[in-house]
């Protein structure tokens, strides 16, 4: 052993075990519960969309980083992979093949690879290419297949509308809450799984099981889902006290529409969240506040994918402006 | 605040600590310490007897350097350092008359607890034993405990923590050496005139929190105190923050809160020098590393090369790709073996091949990791793009001053970018940048 091959670099000597890949890979594990749930509850369909979706997302991230970007493609970092599944997840199971792709092209395209790649895009690539697709191809992106129904079919499946739609219809139309909430499945079935929605969406239990596996394994910190979840709780809670005929209860919220797949896995998106743990509450206090705006007052009856999109453009911002609590210094001083 | 939990890798825990050979010729750096290197006061072929100043302070931060074995002054030459560049050191070759130590150097086991100095005698002893920081900072203690006009000690705090992974030199002090060690601490709350002082120790370390409360029962004004185990509780601000919930303000120092600290390698030297007058003349040091045969805490003679405590813990691993002087966390990656052990050597680290390298540098994907981790609120990721963009004045609003260099942003960062390194380049240029305004 020669003086000579010794290595000579600046502290620190050793790293964690974490990575870029490993971090990515835990997100995709963490996702796989609500993909089973869909499976077992849309059939065939929902596998079917979600593998289009990712293959698309990963062919759109080397291309387009190895023949726009001129850099060494980093496709299988899983980044692509997550970007495919978040946005099946936000689609219905029955979505036809050429939508899949443009949505694909749309998130990786204009979401990423038009910012500069990973690490550089401002808004949640998954949530451009599901927004994109809802506003320019509104009727098969809101054609939801009703659960348990055609899990063998795929193309003509039995449709109808979700949960949130039913309500928000109901409720224009002047049906008071209660006989509308009859006609919808219990709670305990939204929970497991049961409602018709888009594919990730299904069942708010194995989304749970998703968050607390990233919680255990550190890739994400509670801030903004906790953040989130109980400025939704809290602002619904008070509507729904207020005029219980015109407004859905807290729970009924909180299990409907995207509100924990939005929570766990796309506002936690760590490209497109804020880096400091004020920003991160502040961050998922506005999601919240815009998701019952919009749901309650908005034209559209789901707003989770436009909030987490409208408070991706303050992260910046935020970044800027909202500090760490630094050591040694007081505050105002 | 902050914080990491790098794998401990403390194998040397139960190996008590040996004394090393002394070794036939030792490389004496005259600098050793922050502050400006010593004087040689001694001739070429000169005779000096262990213990004997070779090398004067040269100033109010600087330490005196002895001998630390007996012979001749074989010559003063360049010599590599931990700092990868030669520089001045006092090379000694051992004669016949090895075992001859200076007269007033007492070298008997039996404890001496009766502290008959005076403060200002007990800090000009400190002074005149080089005794300095042996935690690894090697700041010349006797100029900590000269408290400033106007400021006031309350606190003296010993540094047990040992956070950095690997290293077990002041763990096996605090169970081998625990009576010397409270005696050292009576001194030094002597010489600073506080009446309280507390003993900060890792949950990590149970024998020695049990060993050291045991030993202070009854002495007055002294507490033990258990502490979380996460890297970098030994920091000297995070220590104080954690022992008695203060914070040490941004561009401060200890004494600004009142408190001084030392650690307990450095208070066991200062029993040495004033109960025993021995001038500071050895330290422990850890030697271990995955592959290192066997693994052991030395006492070792300053001026040792590195290479003497490697072959007597078995030689050098074959694949062996990076020996740091220090722990894994903060130390200094030597460029050769033959570097002599110096005051600050807490340990010697060997790392394997497979360790040695740096993962390539991805982009980062501001999961938020390495603000997360920072014990002094820091934004790394911000002060290493504002670095490499040239926005020193922005660097310098970021309080990229304030950075203790743990390396926890580095180690966390799953991209592996080199954070730290930006950090340090960065807060170079901005305090050249504020000395040239104040010029």
């Amino acid at each position: 052993m020669s003086a000579q091959f010794l290595t000579v670099s600046p502290s620190p000597h050793i790293h964690s075990e974490d990575s870029v890949k490993k971090l990515m890979y835990g997100v995709i594990i963490a996702l796989l519960p609500a993909l089973a749930v869909s499976f077992f509850v849309f059939g065939i369909g929902a596998v079917y969309v979600t593998l289009l979706s990712v293959l698309s997302c990963v062919v759109a991230e080397y291309t387009l980083t190895k023949y726009l970007l001129k850099k060494e493609p980093t496709f299988m970092d899983g980044s692509a992979i997550i970007t495919g599944v978040l946005l099946a997840f936000n689609v219905p199971s029955s979505l036809p093949w050429w939508a899949i792709i443009i949505g694909s092209l749309v998130a990786i395209g204009v979401g990423k690879i038009a910012f500069g790649g990973l690490g550089n895009n401002p808004f949640n690539p998954a949530l451009v290419g599901r927004v994109f697709l809802l506003i320019s191809f509104p009727v098969p992106m809101t054609s939801w297949p009703v659960p348990f129904v055609s899990r063998f079919q795929f193309l003509d499946a039995t449709t109808g509308a979700t949960p949130l739609a039913l309500i928000k219809e109901g409720v224009d139309a002047g049906e008071p809450i209660s006989k509308l909430m009859s006609e919808l499945p219990t709670y305990m079935n939204m929970l497991l799984g049961g409602l018709g929605g888009s594919i990730g969406e299904v069942s708010a239990i194995a989304l749970i099981v998703g968050f607390v596996y990233m919680l255990w394994k550190k890739i994400i910190t509670w801030h903004i889902p906790v953040a989130m979840i109980g400025t939704i709780f809290v602002l619904t809670g008070a509507l729904w006290l207020f005029n219980p005929d015109k407004f859905a209860d807290p729970v009924f919220h909180l299990l409907t529409g995207g509100v924990m797949l939005g929570a766990f896995f796309m506002a936690t998106d760590y490209v497109t969240s804020p880096m400091t743990v004020k920003g991160m509450l502040i961050f998922g206090v506005g999601i919240g506040l815009l998701t019952v705006v919009i749901r309650t007052f908005g034209a559209y009856p789901e707003g989770v994918s436009f909030a987490i999109l409208i408070m991706n453009g303050f992260v910046p911002l935020m970044n800027k402006y909202i500090k760490p609590k630094r050591f040694g210094i007081k505050k105002n001083g | 605040m902050g914080g990491v939990h790098p794998a401990e890798n403390k194998f040397t825990v139960d190996k008590p600590i040996e004394k090393l050979e002394a070794p036939s010729q030792v490389s004496i750096p005259i600098s050793q310490h922050i502050g400006a290197p010593a004087k040689p006061v001694v001739e070429q072929r000169q005779k000096v007897k262990i213990g004997q100043i070779i090398a004067s302070s040269s100033g109010f931060v600087s330490a005196n350097i002895h001998a630390t074995i007996a012979g001749t002054i074989a010559k003063f030459d360049k010599v590599m350092d931990s700092t990868g560049y030669k520089r001045d050191a006092i090379i000694i070759k051992a004669g016949k008359e090895e075992q001859e130590w200076e007269e007033s150097i007492d070298l008997s086991d039996d404890l001496v607890k009766e502290v008959s100095l005076s403060r200002e005698e007990i800090i000009k002893k400190i002074a005149a034993a080089g005794i300095v920081g042996m935690g690894g900072a090697t700041f010349p203690s006797h100029v900590k405990l000269s408290v400033p006009k106007g400021k006031k000690a309350e606190y003296l705090i010993l540094n047990g923590v040992e956070c950095e992974p690997y290293l077990t030199a002041d763990h096996r002090l605090m169970l081998e050496k625990g009576p010397e060690i409270i005696v050292g601490a009576r001194i030094l709350m002597k010489a600073l005139d506080v009446d309280k002082a507390i003993i900060g120790i890792e949950n990590n370390k149970p024998d020695a929190i049990e060993k050291i409360a045991e030993l202070i029962n009854g002495e007055n004004g002294m507490m033990v105190q258990p502490l979380k185990v996460q890297y970098p509780q030994g920091g000297e601000k995070q220590l104080i923050k954690a022992a008695i919930n203060r914070e040490v303000p941004s561009g401060g120092l200890p004494i600004d809160v009142g408190v001084v600290v030392h650690n307990v390698g450095t208070a066991f030297a200062v029993y040495e020098a004033i109960q025993k007058n021995k001038p500071l003349l050895e330290r422990v040091v850890t030697i271990t590393g995955k592959d290192v045969k066997n693994p052991s805490n030395f006492l070792v003679r300053i001026g040792t090369p590195v290479n003497n405590l490697i072959e007597a813990a078995g030689g050098i691993p074959e694949n062996t790709g990076k020996v740091i002087s220090g722990g894994p966390m903060m130390g200094k990656a030597l460029n050769s073996v033959d570097i002599p052990v110096a005051k600050g050597t807490s340990g010697i680290l060997l790392i394997p091949n497979e360790e040695a390298k740096r993962g390539k540098m991805k982009v980062c994907i501001r999961c938020s990791k390495c603000v997360d981790v920072c014990p002094m609120g820091l934004e790394p990721y911000l002060l290493m793009t504002l670095t490499q963009k040239e926005l020193f004045d922005r660097v310098e609003e970021d309080k990229a001053l304030d950075c203790i260099e743990c390396g926890s942003c580095s180690f966390t960062c799953p991209s592996d970018r080199p954070l730290l390194d930006y950090i340090r380049l960065g807060k170079k240029t901005v305090a050249s940048l504020i000395r040239e305004r104040n010029n």
